[in-house]
């Protein structure tokens, strides 16, 4: 059984019109028929352009945003629609690690409080007391337990970011989604906490839905990776058939974007023009055709439907072909 | 090729018998460099201390070449731009050395000479382009402005020039767009307008701090593309001041990678990428994961946070984070190593002989890259 089944996820939202409040104009389709299943232990990575739905799609999963349509499935239960005290509990199994390692922790809080909060939320006593679990909990991140009174101020955007998934592991959760963990991080420092997150996974055997523009971070964390643009998803394969024989279109051109450290190596370049359109108003049939170097008219009628076109890589392309970029 | 003494040498010794210390010259007539900073030091007096932000800097450019400078958060980076656009005046900083542009030494000239520099001679590309452009006026105005300040031109006139500009920089129905206000634009098309404002006046020494780090990599790929397009049109120097070393391997003739407000390397692209001889250079090639490989299970990451720069740690400032500081021959918490040619065009700054470095590199290093 799954961990988690998504089906045909929507998250829009209303918009107003600006002279009349009252009247309502086309909804924004951030989350637009989202589907994907994870296993425990199973990292998936969700990239995609800035505005393309990631976040929202993450967001929407963990119950923070209401959908609009679709069912999420966790442990074989329905949760779409899960409220009040359900939701609670369902949440020590759900948890997030954020991008913001500043905006993500009360400044009033001291640390001790701020990891402490998902067993006072919840109202669990670990065995031996909160205070000696939340040291341990600091040791198991890296950091020194005797910090514990400390305030987040006192601490460097990379240890800030550990007391964001000490937190998030507090209550031995089975699914954590951490909307780009790293992004806002040092190189250096970036790679301490993907191998924290790596080591906490093989020991917990804990599930990621791991949110990043990075391409090259989510190629080395996830072992699926799903490919949005403007609300749907574009291709979804496991990592080494993603990168290493893209067949979207879009997750070609995204891929010969990214700078690799190699001076002077020729690499085929697939640029990309204009903006990504609005998702309130987005294209006839498939959504990237604006931007595709491959489309035709076809695409401009046709919605392309996800296709399996090789065991586990989905495919929504008129014309899918491979070519590899990196 | 330096450094094979096994001994230790003396301070003294290691300058003499180990050949060229990089200082490049302690003149202070103008030299025949474009651009040519000496010996740059920034600080800022604070309450806590006194804030090292640059610590003895020197660095070369020439026209038509582009530097990266890499580092990571503090590194003083951007404290080093700001000082070329004279942009410490009249704040805190401390600013001592010398910065020669074209013969004529910046920290030098009075408040008024500078002003015509900036924004004709040398111009500033922003990180973030929503802060830096101002949102009651039009991109019209806000370029329009730009040439005004350092030319008589009717406004009719400088409509036209930069309605040009904006059509070269990419973006699209650039009449229209003239008389739009920033929040109308989306973050790449803002980019471009700060370029096409920094370009106006044909600059020739360009200085471009983090100019993508905010965008999608396709259109950090479209501004890539367009700044070496502008470079072989104008001629320009770039500086490009990133954390990506991804984007210096595409974009730099030469790099300059600076720790703890100095240089610690420093060399010509391809060799800092094939031959980097510098533990904190390696360390930040094997923390990176790649688009174009797998590593292996784990990332290697560099212990440690960067150093503050109230205090410095004495010695090599890399000391407390170094994975190989058991192969110097000299105590690195000690002494202060000096910024010493390793191979041609190539320096660093670091007590292991050369030679060691490379084996390091070769054996222990590149394998797992």
């Amino acid at each position: 059984m799954s961990l988690l089944t998504v089906t045909d996820l929507k998250k829009h939202f209303p918009t107003y019109n600006q002279k009349l409040l009252r009247t309502q104009g086309a909804p924004v389709k951030a989350v637009d028929g989202l589907s994907l299943s994870l296993e425990p232990g199973e990292t998936l990575g969700l990239v995609g352009e800035s505005g393309c739905g990631k976040s929202t799609a993450g967001r929407t999963i963990l119950k923070l945003l209401e959908p609009t349509g679709g069912t999420i499935e966790f442990e074989g239960r329905d949760v779409t629609h899960a409220r009040g005290e359900e939701l609670r509990v369902l949440r020590r199994q759900l948890q997030m690690v954020f991008q913001d390692p500043y905006g993500s922790l009360n400044p009033r809080h001291p640390i001790g409080q701020i990891i402490a909060a998902p067993f006072e939320i919840q109202k669990v006593t670990p065995p031996g007391g909160v205070k000696k679990e939340v040291q341990a909990l600091m040791e198991r991140v890296g950091l020194n337990p005797e910090h514990y009174n400390r305030y987040p101020h006192e601490f460097s955007g990379g240890q800030r970011q550990r007391i964001g998934v000490a937190r998030a592991i507090a209550l031995k959760p089975k699914l954590i989604v951490c909307d780009e963990p790293v992004s806002a991080l040092d190189v250096s420092i970036q790679a301490q906490v993907i191998n924290l997150l790596e080591d906490i996974q093989n020991e917990q055997n804990l599930a990621y839905i791991f949110i990043a523009h990075d391409l090259s971070v989510v190629r080395h964390i996830s072992d699926r990776v799903m490919v949005m643009y403007l609300g749907k998803v574009m291709e979804v394969a496991d990592r080494n058939s993603l990168y290493e024989r893209p067949m979207h279109p879009y997750t070609q051109a995204l891929m010969s974007a990214v700078p690799v450290p190699e001076p002077r190596r020729d690499r085929e370049r697939i640029l990309l023009y204009g903006d990504l359109p609005s998702p309130q108003n987005p294209p006839s049939g498939c959504v990237f055709r604006t931007r595709c170097p491959l489309a035709t008219e076809r695409c401009a009628a046709e919605v392309p439907l996800p296709v399996e076109l090789e065991p586990g890589h989905i495919v929504a392309c008129h014309y899918p072909k491979v070519r590899t970029v990196v | 090729m330096t450094n094979t003494n096994e001994l230790e040498p003396t301070p003294v010794e290691l300058l003499e018998s180990k050949g060229t210390r990089v200082t490049r010259g302690q003149t202070s007539a103008a030299p025949d460099k474009f651009l040519r900073i000496e010996d740059l030091h920034v600080h800022f007096p604070t309450d806590d201390g006194l804030v090292k932000a640059v610590d003895g800097l020197t660095f070369d450019l020439e026209k038509g070449t582009t530097l990266g400078i890499v580092g990571e958060s503090g590194s003083g980076k951007s404290v080093t731009s700001l000082a070329v656009m004279g942009l410490h005046r009249g704040t805190r900083a401390r600013v001592s050395g010398h910065i020669w542009l074209d013969g004529e030494d910046l920290l030098q000239v009075s408040d008024e000479e500078l002003r015509g520099l900036r924004g004709r001679k040398m111009a500033m590309i922003f990180q973030d382009p929503l802060s830096a452009l101002h949102p009651y006026y039009t991109i019209g105005a806000q370029l329009t402005e730009a040439i005004q300040v350092h030319e008589k031109v009717s406004k009719k006139a400088a409509k036209t020039t930069v309605v040009d500009m904006l059509g070269r920089v990419g973006i699209p129905n650039p009449e229209k767009r003239y008389d739009q206000y920033p929040h109308e634009f989306s973050g790449g098309m803002r980019q471009r307008a700060m370029i096409g404002m920094a370009l106006i006046n044909n600059p020739e020494l360009l200085i471009a701090d983090e100019p993508t780090t905010a965008l999608d990599v396709t259109v950090q790929a479209q501004i890539l593309d367009l700044m070496r397009d502008l470079q072989a049109e104008f001629g320009s120097a770039i500086i490009m001041i990133t954390h990506d070393l991804g984007v210096v391997a595409e974009i730099a003739n030469d790099v300059l990678v600076m720790y703890g407000g100095r240089c610690v390397e420093y060399a010509e692209v391809d060799d800092l990428f094939h031959q980097p001889d510098h533990p904190y250079t390696w360390g930040l090639l094997s923390s990176m994961p790649r688009l174009d490989r797998l590593k292996q299970d784990r990332l290697v990451p560099v212990a440690g946070n960067p150093p503050s720069l109230i205090n410095v740690p004495p010695g090599c400032a890399f000391n407390p984070r170094c994975a190989f500081k058991e192969f110097s021959p000299r105590p690195c918490n000690v002494d202060d190593p000096a910024l010493l040619e390793s191979y041609p065009k190539h320096d660093s700054r670091c007590h292991i002989p050369v030679p060691k470095r490379a084996e390091i590199f070769t054996e222990r290093v590149a394998p797992k890259l």
